[in-house]
C-alpha cells in the first residue's frame, strides 16, 4: 500500500537532480567501488609526486647493497645491482598509469568514431567496418600487441600504441551496439525531422547518450591495459631498462626467485592492487550507470 | 539451420581477408626497409639484395600480398631466417605443447569456474556467494606471470614439490609431464575460471527463477536433481560459447606462462621470434592464432544452435 507513494517521493527527489549527480549519489553508496577509486587515486598521487616521495633515485646503483632484504633503510629491499625496490615501484607507477591512460585514449579516439559511423550509417559501410573489427578481434589482444610491438620496436611509447590499437575494436563494437539502440529513439527521429545534418545528430544527440557505457568500458579496459603494459615490459617489449616499470622489474626478479624473493613480491603486488582497484571501481560504475547489468 | 550455417560461413570470408591484410600489413610497420631489418647488424649489401629477391621486396605491394596469400593457401608460411626452417614445421612442432597446456588449463577453469558459479548462484547473497564473487575478481585482476612466480616461490623453492621450469614430453614420462604442467595449467586456467564463474553464476541465477525450474521443484524433485538435471543443462549453453571466446585469452596467457615456466611452446616461439627479428615466424604464429580463433568461434556458434532447441527451429 505504501510502495506507490514511496516510489513517487523517490522519483520526486531524483527528478530535481542532474543525471551525473544521481549517478554520483548511487556510486558513493558502493563501498567497494569507492575503496577501489581511493587506491587508484593513491597510485595517481604516487606517480605525480614520485620525485618528492621516492626515498632514493630509482636508477642509482649501490654495489654495497646488492639484493638486500627489506630493512628500515630499504623497506622493500634492493635489487640485483643495489637499486632501492621501493623507489623503483614508486617510479614504475608512472609507466603503468601512463600506459593505461594513453592506450585507452588512443583506443577511444579510434574506436568510437568507427563505431559511430558504423552504427549510424548501417548497410554496406557498417558491414565493411565490422568485418575489419572482426578481423582485429580474431587476433588475441596480447598476441596482436606483441606483434605490433615487435614490428614497431620495443619501447614504452610503442607498447602504448600497440595496446591502444589492440583495444580499438572493443570500443568500436561497443559504440556501434549503443548507437543501434539509441538511433531509433523518438528524440533522434525528432532531431532528424527538424532537419539536423547527420554529423550534428551523431555528435550532439547520439554521442552524449552513449557515454556512460563507454566510461565503464574505459575503466575496465584501463585495468586490462595496465596488465598488458606490464606483460609487454615483462617480455622486454615495453619500458626498457634501466627505466623502472613493474613488468620489467618482475622479468628481472624471476631470475632471482630463490635469492631475493622480495624483488618479485612488491612490483607484482602493485600491479595486482591497481588492477583490482580499477576493476572494483569499474564494476561499481557499471552497476551505477547501467543497473540492468548490475 | 542450413541457411544459418551458410550465412555464418560466408561471414568468415571477409573476416579472413581483413585478417590477412592486417597480418601482411604488420611488415609495413617496420621503421626501416624489411630487408635491412632482416639482414642483421652487418647489413651486407649482397645479403640485403638476396633477401629482397627472396621475399619479393622489389615487387609492388599488391603483388607481394598476392604471393604471400598464395603461399599461405598451400601451407607455405615462409621460412625462419634464424633457424632456417619452414615456419609451418616450427608451428606444428610447438602446437602440441601449447595444445596440451591450453587443454589442461581449460580443464582447471571448468573444474573450478563452473562448480563455483553454481554454488554462488544457489547460495545467492550469502557469505559463500560474496566470497566466490570476490575470488573471481581477484582471479581476473592477478597478472598470471606474477602468479606463476609466486607459485614457483612456494611449490618449487620453498616446498620443493614441483619443478620450477621446463617441459617433459608425455611420450617420455607422463608423470613428469604432468608435474611440469600442473603449475602452468593452474596459472593459465585461473583467470578463465574466474570469468567462467561469473558467467555460470549469472546464467544459473536467470535459469533458477524460470517457470520450469519452479515446476520441477513443485513436483517434489530433490534440490540436487533440480540444479543438475534441469537448471544446469540450460545454464551451460552460454558457457559453451564462452569456452571458445576464452581461447584468445588462453593463447595470450600461454605466451606469458610459457615464458615464466620456460615451456617450449607456441608462446615462447613468438617471443623468441620477436627478439630474433624473425618476422615470418611472428606473422605465421599470429595468422595461425587468428585462424584457430575464427574456426573455434564458428564451431561454438554451431554448437550453440545445436544444443539450443529454440534456435534450431
Amino acid at each position: 500500500m505504501t510502495a506507490a507513494p514511496l516510489d513517487a517521493a523517490l522519483i520526486d527527489a531524483e527528478a530535481g537532480e542532474a543525471p551525473w549527480q544521481r549517478a554520483l549519489r548511487h556510486l558513493v553508496k558502493r563501498r567497494a567501488a569507492i575503496a577501489g577509486l581511493g587506491v587508484v587515486l593513491f597510485f595517481v598521487a604516487l606517480a605525480i609526486l614520485a620525485p618528492l616521495v621516492s626515498p632514493y633515485d630509482p636508477l642509482a646503483t649501490n654495489w654495497a647493497a646488492v639484493r638486500k632484504p627489506p630493512s628500515w633503510l630499504h623497506p622493500f629491499g634492493t635489487d640485483e645491482i643495489g637499486r632501492d625496490v621501493l623507489a623503483r615501484v614508486i617510479w614504475g607507477s608512472r609507466a603503468s598509469l601512463l600506459a593505461g591512460l594513453v592506450s585507452i585514449s588512443l583506443a577511444l579516439a579510434a574506436g568510437v568514431p568507427v563505431g559511430l559511423v558504423s552504427g549510424y550509417a548501417g548497410g554496406f559501410v557498417d558491414g565493411l567496418l565490422m568485418r575489419m573489427v572482426d578481423a582485429m578481434l580474431a587476433i588475441p589482444f596480447l598476441i596482436l600487441a606483441i606483434a605490433l610491438a615487435a614490428f614497431l620496436g620495443p619501447s614504452l611509447a610503442n607498447a602504448m600504441v600497440a595496446i591502444g590499437v589492440s583495444q580499438t575494436p572493443i570500443f568500436a563494437r561497443l559504440t556501434r551496439g549503443q548507437v543501434l539502440v539509441v538511433k531509433h529513439e523518438d528524440y533522434i527521429e525528432a532531431a532528424r525531422a527538424i532537419g539536423n545534418p547527420h554529423y550534428r545528430i551523431v555528435l550532439r544527440h547520439i554521442f552524449p547518450n552513449i557515454v556512460p557505457p563507454l566510461l565503464v568500458q574505459a575503466t575496465l579496459a584501463a585495468a586490462a591495459a595496465i596488465i598488458a603494459e606490464a606483460a609487454l615490459s615483462f617480455l622486454g617489449l615495453g619500458e626498457q631498462p634501466p627505466d623502472p616499470s613493474w613488468g620489467s622489474m618482475l622479468n628481472t626478479a624471476k631470475n632471482f626467485i630463490s635469492q631475493a624473493p622480495w624483488m618479485a613480491v612488491w612490483p607484482g603486488l602493485a600491479i595486482f592492487s591497481l588492477v583490482l582497484s580499477l576493476n572494483l571501481f569499474g564494476d561499481g560504475l557499471r552497476d551505477t550507470l547501467d543497473p540492468r547489468r548490475g | 539451420m542450413t541457411a544459418f550455417l551458410l550465412r555464418r560461413v560466408a561471414l568468415i570470408v571477409p573476416t579472413l581477408f581483413f585478417v590477412s591484410l592486417l597480418i601482411f600489413g604488420l611488415q609495413q610497420l617496420l621503421p626501416a626497409d624489411p630487408a635491412l631489418a632482416m639482414a642483421g647488424e652487418e647489413r651486407d649489401p649482397a645479403v640485403v639484395a638476396f633477401l629482397r629477391e627472396k621475399y619479393h621486396l622489389n615487387e609492388p605491394l599488391p603483388v607481394r600480398y598476392w604471393l604471400w596469400v598464395k603461399g599461405i593457401t598451400v601451407g607455405d608460411f615462409g621460412e625462419s631466417i634464424r633457424i632456417k626452417r619452414p615456419v609451418r614445421d616450427l608451428i606444428l612442432e610447438k602446437l602440441p605443447v601449447t595444445g596440451e597446456l591450453a587443454g589442461l588449463a581449460m580443464l582447471v577453469a571448468l573444474c573450478i569456474g563452473v562448480p563455483a558459479g553454481i554454488i554462488a548462484a544457489v547460495k545467492r547473497d550469502t557469505a559463500i556467494d560474496y566470497g566466490a564473487t570476490m575470488a573471481a575478481l581477484w582471479g581476473v585482476s592477478i597478472p598470471n606471470f606474477w602468479l606463476g612466480i609466486l607459485l614457483i616461490m612456494l611449490f618449487s623453492v620453498t616446498l620443493g614439490w614441483l619443478p620450477a621450469s621446463g617441459f617433459v614430453s608425455p611420450a617420455e614420462s607422463l608423470k613428469q609431464n604432468l608435474l611440469t604442467l600442473i603449475m602452468p595449467a593452474f596459472v593459465l586456467g585461473n583467470a578463465i575460471a574466474a570469468v567462467m564463474m561469473r558467467h555460470t553464476r549469472s546464467a544459473m541465477l536467470q535459469v533458477l527463477s524460470a517457470d520450469y525450474v519452479r515446476t520441477a521443484r513443485a513436483k517434489g524433485l530433490s534440490q540436487a536433481s533440480v540444479i543438475l538435471r534441469h537448471a544446469l543443462r540450460n545454464a551451460l549453453i552460454p558457457v559453451v560459447t564462452l569456452g571458445a571466446l576464452e581461447f584468445g585469452a588462453l593463447l595470450s596467457g600461454a605466451v606469458l606462462t610459457e615464458q615464466v615456466f620456460t615451456i617450449p611452446g607456441f608462446g615462447k616461439l613468438i617471443v623468441d621470434a620477436v627478439f630474433n627479428r624473425d618476422y615470418a615466424v611472428v606473422q605465421g604464429v599470429v595468422l595461425c592464432t587468428a585462424l584457430a580463433y575464427i574456426l573455434l568461434n564458428l564451431l561454438a556458434d554451431i554448437a550453440y544452435v545445436l544444443i539450443n532447441p529454440r534456435l534450431r527451429a
